[in-house]
């Protein structure tokens, strides 16, 4: 059983269709890349996955394990395991980080009817995986990234990933306004949480992401559909002879 | 970007018919004839038993109101109010005099116990009274007077706080008991002749309460009050007067809550603050009262003034307020700093939902040299409703050196509600300082989006940019009252009964 099955998926907003009879297939372990032109349809696929309002989906269907996620209000997906990491993280004033967290976390433990976690119990766990971001404990007492610069705000996008415990993680041009330094700690981070029950789809322009987090499977898409996939040599070649030739192929 | 329309419409079902507060107590009471005459005037002074010099002081202002015209300039919309349909006095029956706590309508008990309130004699926080001969622990205390329509019902915790010599009591017994303190203060503030409003719950206040601080005291404990419309058809008129002597300190925390009915009900409150030399009170209120149902029939309407005089030098009067409940909301918290150095605050957190209208702000009216003033509001609109800060900042000729800071966000949620802000500021001193600042900002959806995909409900997170955006004011209550106010700006915007 594949975690995550997308089958001819066709997605508009507003008349416009932006998905075109998309098709993919993730199993638990694996990280997908997909790459592809602006307009492609990358950003959608994620929110459409993630449960976003305002897109209507007007065939084809996305199971994950086995379910039908189209069915679940975007805080169900949540607790089923569903996680973005957003491409702009927003900011929200007068909320701590730390009480962000808490109130996530606990509404996502609710909702799977699991104990919430103690206080102490939540800041000893924050407070580590914090620590292995980079991330100063000065920070989460800040509203939610407010004032946070880019590369502040991806961690921040990490560390949520890191202490929600998803079994499949969506990564939104993670790699965007970062510099090397910080894309070298988001990355570390990313790798970290790989494991054999955990799926990835990192959504990048760039190979340069793909250097640091090796993809398995490497997907092209164009025009609301997947054109090519491959294994990450795939990268190497769309670098080298861009995306002109998977367009024409439409 | 705007909250998409599911959000909007599911804030808008989940809202205000889910008042937690509306039930009813059934009990008989005691009312005067419905309207409003002479003789109306009489009966309620003749109830409490009071002086001649009150009832006088009463009827010069009723027959002033006859005079009067009910203010037209605020930003609100309702019908004509037929001030003869209404009843001006009600008081829970049989009404004998009490002794204890013990003796009160076991009925009324209860209507507090549903709404929280702690009328038996119990610590706030612990539960426990302090042992036999042990300190009382004054923090975690907090003195109720309970009033119930017309009428004060209980007041707690007498003995300790007039071991600390501090008077809190029922207006209607403070004229009676302490007539010299009520002659001297009242109408000080707030003169019979202010406003429509004002004079007419001149006329026929029922009750309310009275505190008085003796030099140099620091209050044992929070004051509170809690008023209760019951009775249909009835109009609650209470009337605090609270004085702080030089150098005490005194902090008092007012709530309401009234029935869920079809048909509107007024509320026309006077509240009058006196600090003397280096005094201060702060004044904290949770308005809760019933905001009327989904189609905007029924609820509250709710036009108090509320004003402190910071009358001796280094005096300091701080309003709080929480406005979340009524119909119509038109009150205007304000402090005259006469007092050399003398210091004004005003925090507002107002919630309109469903078609609410709330007209509030504060004035402040710089007299004294080296005065300042402070305003923090906050407006959140939802619904159908109209949301308006209205100020006013200004300084006298002989003002030298005011200060004020005065800051107004403003929060839509939808595109069916307003959010208005006018400021009037009158500088006549040229070393004045004033200083405005005002935001308008809407809840996006991919704030919301964000904040589900992250597992929160729509609701909850609703709730929590809410209450970030009202932090720095719900940072100023009392502790007890932040949990309770945090609770209720979620339960007013979502319906999710915590």
């Amino acid at each position: 059983m594949a975690l995550l099955e997308v089958r001819d998926l066709h997605v508009g907003i507003e008349d416009c269709e932006i998905l075109r009879g998309l098709d993919l297939t993730v199993n638990a372990g694996e990280v997908h890349a997909i790459m592809g032109p602006n307009g492609s349809g990358k950003s959608t696929l994620s929110r459409v996955i993630s449960g976003k309002p305002g897109y209507q989906v007007s065939a084809g269907q996305i199971l994950f394990k086995d379910e039908d996620l189209l069915a679940m209000e975007a805080d169900e997906r949540a607790a089923k395991g569903v996680f973005l990491a957003f491409q702009y993280p927003v900011e929200i004033p007068g909320v701590t980080t730390m009480n962000f967290l808490r109130a996530a976390l606990n509404a996502q433990r609710k909702a799977r009817a699991q104990m919430e976690f103690s206080t102490p119990d939540f800041m000893k766990r924050v407070r580590e995986v914090a620590k292995s971001l980079n991330i100063p404990q000065g920070m989460l007492k800040r509203g939610l990234n407010v004032g946070y610069s880019g590369g502040e705000k991806k961690r921040n996008e990490i560390l949520q990933m890191a202490l929600f415990e998803p079994s499949l993680c969506i990564l939104d041009e993670i790699d965007s306004g970062l510099d090397i330094d910080a894309l070298r700690i988001v990355a570390g981070g990313i790798n970290a949480l790989r494991s054999p029950e955990r799926a990835m789809i990192v959504i990048t322009h760039y190979r340069r992401l793909l250097d640091h987090i090796v993809p398995d499977v490497v997907h092209v898409m164009s025009k609301g559909q997947v054109r090519k996939s491959g294994g990450k040599e795939l990268a190497l070649e769309l670098e080298a002879r861009g995306y002109a030739q998977f367009e024409d192929a439409a | 970007m705007v909250a998409v329309p599911e959000t909007v419409e599911r804030v808008r079902r989940i809202d205000v018919d889910q008042y937690r507060y509306g039930f009813e107590t059934l009990i008989e009471s005691d009312k005067a004839p419905k309207g409003l005459s002479e003789d109306t005037v009489r009966f309620i002074s003749a109830k409490k038993n009071e002086p001649a010099w009150m009832l006088e002081w009463r009827l010069e202002a009723y027959r002033r109101w006859l005079t009067m015209t009910e203010p037209t300039w605020a930003r609100v919309n309702y019908p004509k109010i037929d001030y003869q349909d209404i009843y001006y006095y009600a008081a829970p029956k049989p009404k004998k005099t009490l002794s204890s706590i013990d003796e009160i309508d076991p009925e009324i008990l209860k209507t507090y116990e549903k709404l929280g309130i702690p009328l038996r004699e119990v610590a706030i926080l612990e539960g426990v009274e302090p042992p036999p001969g042990g300190e009382p622990s004054a923090n975690r205390k907090i003195a109720v007077d309970a009033v119930f329509d017309s009428v004060s019902v209980a007041t707690t915790f007498q003995k300790e706080l007039k071991a600390a010599g501090v008077i809190f009591m029922p207006i209607s017994e403070a004229i009676r008991e302490h007539p010299e303190l009520v002659q001297k203060y009242l109408g000080t503030v707030v003169p019979t002749s202010d406003n429509y409003f004002a004079t007419l719950n001149s006329a026929v206040f029922s009750d309310g309460s009275f505190v008085y601080v003796p030099p140099g005291v620091r209050c044992p404990m929070e004051l509170s009050t809690y008023f209760r419309i019951n009775e249909r058809n009835t109009g609650q008129f209470e009337r605090t007067l609270i004085i702080a002597d030089k150098g005490s300190y005194v902090s008092y925390l007012e709530g309401c809550t009234a029935p869920q009915r079809d048909e509107n009900q007024l509320h026309a409150a006077v509240v009058e603050l006196v600090t003397l030399d280096d005094a201060e009170i702060k004044y904290s209120t949770v308005q809760n009262w019933y905001p009327g149902n989904s189609e905007g029939k029924g609820g509250i309407y709710n036009f108090v003034t509320k004003r402190g005089d910071c009358r001796g030098r280094n005096s300091k009067i701080s309003w709080t307020q929480v406005e979340t409940g009524s119909a119509i909301t038109w009150k205007y918290p304000s402090c005259i700093l006469r007092g050399d150095n003398s210091s004004g605050e005003f925090y507002s957190i107002a919630i309109s939902n469903g078609f609410q209208q709330v007209d509030s702000g504060t004035k402040m009216i710089h007299l004294g040299k080296n005065t300042s003033s402070r305003i923090i509001s906050k407006g959140i609109a939802a619904g159908k409703s109209q949301n308006t800060y209205r100020g006013l900042v200004s300084a006298h000729r002989k003002a030298t050196g005011a200060r004020n800071y005065t800051a107004c966000d403003s929060l839509l949620i939808g595109d069916k509600c307003g959010a208005h802000t006018v400021p009037y500021v009158e500088a006549k001193n040229f070393s004045a300082t004033f200083e405005h600042e005002a935001t308008t900002s809407k809840i996006s959806e991919d704030v919301l989006f964000y904040c589900i995909q992250r597992g929160l409900s729509q609701e909850e997170a609703v709730g929590l940019v809410v209450n970030g955006f009202a932090k720095d004011v719900l940072q100023k209550l009392p502790m007890e009252f932040a949990v309770e106010a945090q609770k209720l700006i979620s339960i007013s915007l979502e319906g999710s009964v915590g």
